[in-house]
């Protein structure tokens, strides 16, 4: 497994919480964890066993008997050896029947885990990707669920079968003499008292070290991902200057953290030692001045029980950091899951229609081309609306944060097909509009109407199939170029993904990559020029063939030859939709029914290209500058 | 291999190797205990003599309290030692980095070097503790705990001669059969992992196309795989410590039948049992440990190689035989039948026979389709990559006379895939001069039209940028990187695709400020907008790694095919681009 990169290491905050919803995730598998327990249990028993055993086989079978023949003794001592021998087949066995039921539990519940964890990812608002890093969320895939897989399938059995062990050792030490077990007791309570004090510095200098590594590795990638920039400027002594100093800091940190860890070890190995002598002196004060109060065989299975007693201790506190960083980690991956998904409380569905010859819309199973709202009313009756592209929006208002508004009671109206383009400076919020147009973020106040029934009303889902989007950034998925095409409609037939490539004027480059439609894009298509890329999304959205269309810049990585060959194809596109257009360039935008001038949220001119140029206003202004410059 | 690293310990290496030393402290006392022990019960307990205990057992307190010391010292020096070697490790990969030519960073993606500085680093830290404690202690343990089980008993030592092979057989059989199911595994959780990742970046693409079904799906998969991929390793993995036991086990059944022998026969003591079943013990785990170090070591094998990989990377642009003293004087550029590749080889050249002359101040356009070896051209300027043949010299000298910190900082490039860094504006643009005044660092914003919305933030200058700068938005970001490259002062500044997301009224201001106020320094402009480039001195067409045109805007416009075609795209029935 990947060791932790920039993880943070936290205690956990809810910790009861958090320990009741593992248990409800491996709480299905109850009848295997109890034979789990079960097997521990007799492992644990037969390893107790095991050291009891020496002292009742010498003092009952062999001391007795010295004197006799040793084929004689043969007899005797055999019926215990073999009792012990399956005894301690049965231990093995156990053992490996523990391991194994507990991998299937811990791999399922893994798995449970990052499913649940993923389904509810893809039902979060965008809002919330716009607020947590990729390295952030990624972690939780990755660190989170390495720690609750440490916890699940390392530190739980051990902590079982180390507390069976501990327990059963106590029985054996009392049932052997009750007096030495008072002796140890007490001795362990001042052992406590030394190693919580080992633990919490140690828990602190852990946390210092994770601290530093995250120092670390966030330097380390930006300054990798910058690093271009680093030699541009000639920077490179002050960042190994920078590196140099935060080396420091994690070698200083790690080497405590690592020191309080590797002394553990010694430490109670040797104490075990020290309370042997301790109870050895002792036991041996019990025999020969304690009126026989112990036998000497005894006294050595006591000794014996010693390490099996402080063993699992020593295993416990080991087993601590891991216990608590696991329950941390499961509690970030039990907040992400208790995010509130996105408001989806529409009930207006999109289907497949038929319109007979009085114009009486009815619904279909069918694929038809076309498309109805299906209305539901309170009263039973259900309406069906024609899917026509015609979306208004009525004094919207709209900030990503609440604060800072965006768009300031803004309102606009497209009629089924036309072209509405979207022209201003950056920042000005032409993104912003397509994004509410999509309920990728909810509004603050307004209305936004498509085809006359309000968007908060339409299942999400549906809402956003009827719109096609090409976004600024395009992002292709590893697979090959006809599934990255057929994205935009699964079950579209090899032929009509071609066609689209051939209408986005992709068709020529991908024909001339290595295995033409069928060779693999990896890395988010790091193989592709952005130009490329850009032509793949509009295949997508030829292919998807949605009623309404939302270009934003999606011809800007283009060159400009280019975009006047695929000219035709994105004519034929947007003939017959309603289209949204966002360009930097204003001949992309110059044919369109309707143009926006947007400026810091607001529309300050709207017409068609002659109106507008009749007004003299801004967009004038932008449409003559180039003039006045040169 | 291991060798190129151990000199990176540095000024640890007395830890590591007196970690070593402590741990043999450690292994004896442990060995010698269980001798104690024994006494204490053969003639102690056994002749009862209280005394004999008591002595014996303050001296097996004395030796664990020696032990002890012996065992922590070696835990810290060890700690020591571990992380001052992945420091120095760390820092030599860092450094190495750094010192990468452009061509040695394109040989490897962002991705794995990070993980080489991160999880590869780590990895050998781990492996190199091991070795320090378990490859003194494991052998040391294994042999004194041998001689000691002989000394007791030899002919019941026999027992471990069956015992060792059949453990260390079967140890080898599910290692050797689990690390193919290992490495299966990983490659299974690289896909989840990119399958997330592929998820998070394109967010916005799965719910506009409401594939969120399809996406759950196929990630279900991915978990399916690893699941199904861990189990089949951790099945092989359960039967280890089974294994483990059931030799123990074997061993204490032969102990207590043959003990029972020796003690009818031979009158083997009670004392010696005790002694020889912690002997056993201690050599079965001893080899177990061995078992698991190696393993490690097997599996950092793999990361110090990928360390010395990077360390071993030759790095092309080398500037030690330059004179320290020579600085370009003048911004003037030659290119002279320059040949270049970036795959090093001459059958696929770039440039071919390119010559070009660009004089001091002259502002210089270059324009082309994508693909057309625009921003490879400007790159040779600053030496990001060297020519195969003929020569670039910048202010009268090859570029290659020059000490590289001396050319680059005279050679300002703002880079078409640019970045910032974590921390504020002021802090950002100062990388381009670290003892720039707030005055300088102003005029340079307000040239790069960068200072008006710096201002429009609450904090102005000392806004905090996040990493790779993500308060900004596409557009702001250029300009900052501009101004950060002005702040250099230097002869020449490249921009390259600089200005793409800027919008033309404000592209239009950064050109003028740039003619008025920088008129001394060489400007070079790559551009896909016509607009951006035609006021410029020269104008330079670009086609497929060769000059198609040279000239003004009208000279070009009346007899270049290229540019008029690109033109008239533009600028079609005489619009304009915003």
């Amino acid at each position: 497994m990947p060791p932790a990169r920039g993880m943070k290491f936290a205690k956990p905050q809810n910790t009861k919480k958090t320990i009741g919803r593992l248990l409800g995730y491996i709480g299905k598998y109850k009848f295997l964890l109890l034979i789990v327990l079960a097997c521990l249990l007799l492992s644990s028993a037969v390893s107790i066993l095991s050291s009891s055993f020496l002292s009742y086989y010498l003092d009952g079978y062999v001391l007795p008997n010295l004197n006799k023949e040793w084929a004689e003794v043969l007899g005797i001592i055999a019926p215990p050896l073999i009792f012990m021998g399956v005894f301690f087949v049965c231990g093995a066995l156990s053992n490996y029947a523990s391991t194994m039921i507990l991998a299937v539990i811990s791999k399922n519940t893994l798995k449970k885990i990052r499913d649940d964890m993923f389904a509810h990812m893809q039902t979060l608002p965008i809002s919330y990707f716009d607020k947590h890093t990729h390295g952030e969320l990624m972690s939780r895939y990755t660190n989170d669920v390495d720690t609750v897989r440490e916890v699940m399938s390392g530190t739980l059995p051990q902590l079982m079968s180390s507390t069976f062990n501990i327990v059963g050792a106590l029985g054996s030490m009392i049932m052997l003499s009750w007096q030495l077990t008072i002796v140890i007791l007490v001795l362990t309570f001042g052992i406590m008292f030394l190693l919580s004090a080992i633990m919490k510095r140690s828990g602190k200098n852990f946390r210092r070290q994770q601290k530093a590594l995250g120092d670390v590795n966030g330097y380390i990638e930006e300054m990798i991902e910058g690093q271009r920039v680093v030699k541009v400027f000639c920077h490179e002594s002050s960042v190994k200057k920078r590196f140099g100093e935060l080396n420091d800091e994690l070698c200083d940190a790690a080497c405590a953290a690592n020191t309080y860890a590797n002394i553990l070890m010694p430490i109670m190995g040797n104490v075990s030692h020290i309370i042997y002598a301790i109870i050895a002196i002792a036991g041996s004060c019990l025999i020969l001045r304690g009126n026989a109060l112990m036998g000497t065989a005894a006294l050595m299975s006591f000794l014996l029980l010693i390490r099996q007693f402080y063993n699992p201790i020593t295993m416990v506190t080991q087993q601590m950091n891991a216990l608590l960083s696991g329950l941390a980690g499961a509690e970030r991956i039990f907040n992400m899951m208790d995010e509130k998904s996105e408001v989806d409380d529409g009930y207006v569905e999109l289907v497949n229609a038929i319109i007979d010859e009085n114009g009486n819309i009815t619904e279909t199973k069918k694929k038809t081309n076309l498309w109805a709202w299906k209305h539901p009313h309170g009263d039973g009756t259900v309406t069906y609306t024609k899917l026509e592209g015609k979306v208004e929006l009525e004094d919207v208002t709209f900030g990503y944060v609440p604060e800072k508004v965006i768009l300031k009671d803004l309102s606009l109206y497209a009629k089924p097909g036309q072209k509405i383009a979207f022209v201003g400076s950056t920042g000005a919020g032409k993104t912003t509009i397509t994004n509410l147009i999509n309920r990728f973020y909810e509004i603050q106040s307004g209305k936004i109407r498509y085809d006359g029934i309000n968007i908060t009303k339409i299942k999400k889902d549906d809402l956003r199939r009827s719109l096609g989007t090409v976004l600024q950034d395009t992002h292709l998925f590893t697979g090959t170029v006809m599934e990255n095409v057929r994205y935009g409609r699964l079950e579209a037939t090899d032929e009509e993904v071609i066609e689209a490539c051939k209408i986005a004027n992709a068709d020529s480059f991908i024909r001339h990559l290595p295995d033409g439609y069928n060779t693999m894009l990896t890395a988010d298509g790091a193989n592709l020029s952005q130009g490329q890329r850009q032509l793949l999304s509009i295949a997508r959205a030829a292919v998807a063939d949605p009623p309404v269309l939302v270009l934003d810049e999606a011809t800007s990585s283009i060159d400009t030859r280019t975009e006047r060959l695929i000219e035709k194809g994105m004519d034929k596109l947007m003939d017959g939709r309603t289209v949204f257009v966002i360009a930097h360039r204003l001949s992309t935008v110059r044919n369109s029914n309707a143009i926006m001038v947007l400026e810091k949220g607001e529309i300050i001119e709207r017409g068609d290209h002659d109106q507008l140029i009749d007004q003299k206003g801004r967009y004038y202004e932008l449409y003559t500058g180039m003039f006045e410059l040169s | 291999m291991v060798g190129k690293l151990l000199p990176c310990i540095g000024k640890y290496k007395k830890y590591a190797i007196l970690a070593p030393l402590m741990m043999i402290i450690e292994v004896t006392m442990e060995v010698l205990i269980p001798i104690v022990m024994a006494n204490i019960i053969n003639e102690g307990i056994l002749k009862e003599d209280l005394n004999y205990c008591i002595t014996w057992g303050l001296i097996m307190i004395a030796m664990s309290a020696f032990s002890l010391f012996g065992g922590a010292m070696c835990g810290k020096f060890t700690a020591i030692a571990g992380t001052g070697f992945a420091k120095g490790v760390r820092k030599k990969l860092f450094d190495k980095i750094q010192d990468f030519s452009f061509y040695n960073v394109d040989k490897y993606s962002t991705a794995s070097l990070v993980t080489r500085l991160t999880t590869d680093v780590t990895n050998t830290q781990n492996a190199f503790m091991t070795i320090i404690r378990s490859f003194v202690r494991s052998p040391g343990m294994f042999v004194f705990a041998t001689v000691m089980a002989i000394r007791i008993n030899g002919p019941m030592s026999l027992i471990f001669a069956v015992a060792i092979p059949i453990l260390l057989f079967s140890l080898v059989f599910l290692f050797t059969k689990a690390h193919p199911r290992f490495k299966e595994m990983l490659t299974r959780y690289d896909a989840l992992n990119s399958d997330v990742q592929e998820n998070l970046t394109a967010i916005r693409t799965v719910k506009s196309f409401v594939r969120e079904e399809y996406e759950i799906e196929k990630f279900n998969e991915c978990t399916e795989n690893v699941r199904q991929t861990q189990f089949k390793a951790e099945k092989i993995m359960a039967l280890n410590s089974p294994i483990m036991q059931l030799c123990m086990y074997g061993c204490m059944l032969a102990i207590y039948f043959f003990g029972a022998r020796f003690m009818v026969i031979d009158g083997m003591k009670e004392g010696d049992i005790l002694s020889f079943m912690t002997y056993v013990t201690q050599i079965l785990m001893s080899l177990m440990m061995m078992a698991f170090s190696s393993i490690q070591i097997v599996i950092s094998r793999a990361s110090v190689a990928r360390i010395v990989e990077v360390l071993d990377e030759k790095i092309d642009i080398d500037d030690t035989n330059a004179d320290e003293n020579l600085i370009p004087c003048d911004g003037s550029i030659v290119f002279d039948k320059i040949k270049f590749s970036y795959a090093k080889n001459s059958d696929n050249l770039l440039f071919d026979d390119l010559s070009l002359k660009i004089d001091s101040g002259q502002t210089v356009g270059i324009i082309g389709g994508t693909g057309s070896a625009k921003s490879s051209l400007v790159q040779l300027i600053p030496r990001l990559y060297d020519v195969c043949g003929g020569s670039v010299s910048v202010g009268g000298h090859d570029v290659r006379e020059y000490k590289l910190k001396n050319l680059r900082d005279n050679v300002a490039m703002v880079l078409q895939k640019n970045v910032l860094f974590s921390g504020t504006i002021m802090e950002n643009l100062r990388w381009g001069n670290e003892n720039a005044t707030e005055e300088e660092v102003v005029e340079a914003a307000k040239a790069a039209q960068a200072h008006d919305f710096i201002m429009s933030f609450p904090d102005g200058y000392n806004t905090d940028l996040g990493q790779g700068g993500v308060n900004v938005s596409g557009g702001q970001k250029q300009r900052l990187c501009i101004a950060r490259a002005l702040l250099k002062n230097p002869k020449i500044i490249i921009l390259d695709d600089s200005t793409s997301a800027v919008d033309t009224a404000t592209d239009a201001k950064i050109r003028s400020a740039f003619r008025e106020k920088l008129s001394d320094i060489t400007t070079i402009i790559i551009a896909q907008r016509i607009s951006s480039i035609q006021d410029a001195d020269k104008i330079i067409v670009l086609d497929d790694g060769k000059i198609d045109g040279v000239g003004t805007h009208e000279e070009l416009l009346a007899t270049n095919a290229i540019y008029q075609e690109v033109y008239f795209s533009q600028n079609k029935d005489k619009e304009v681009t915003a």
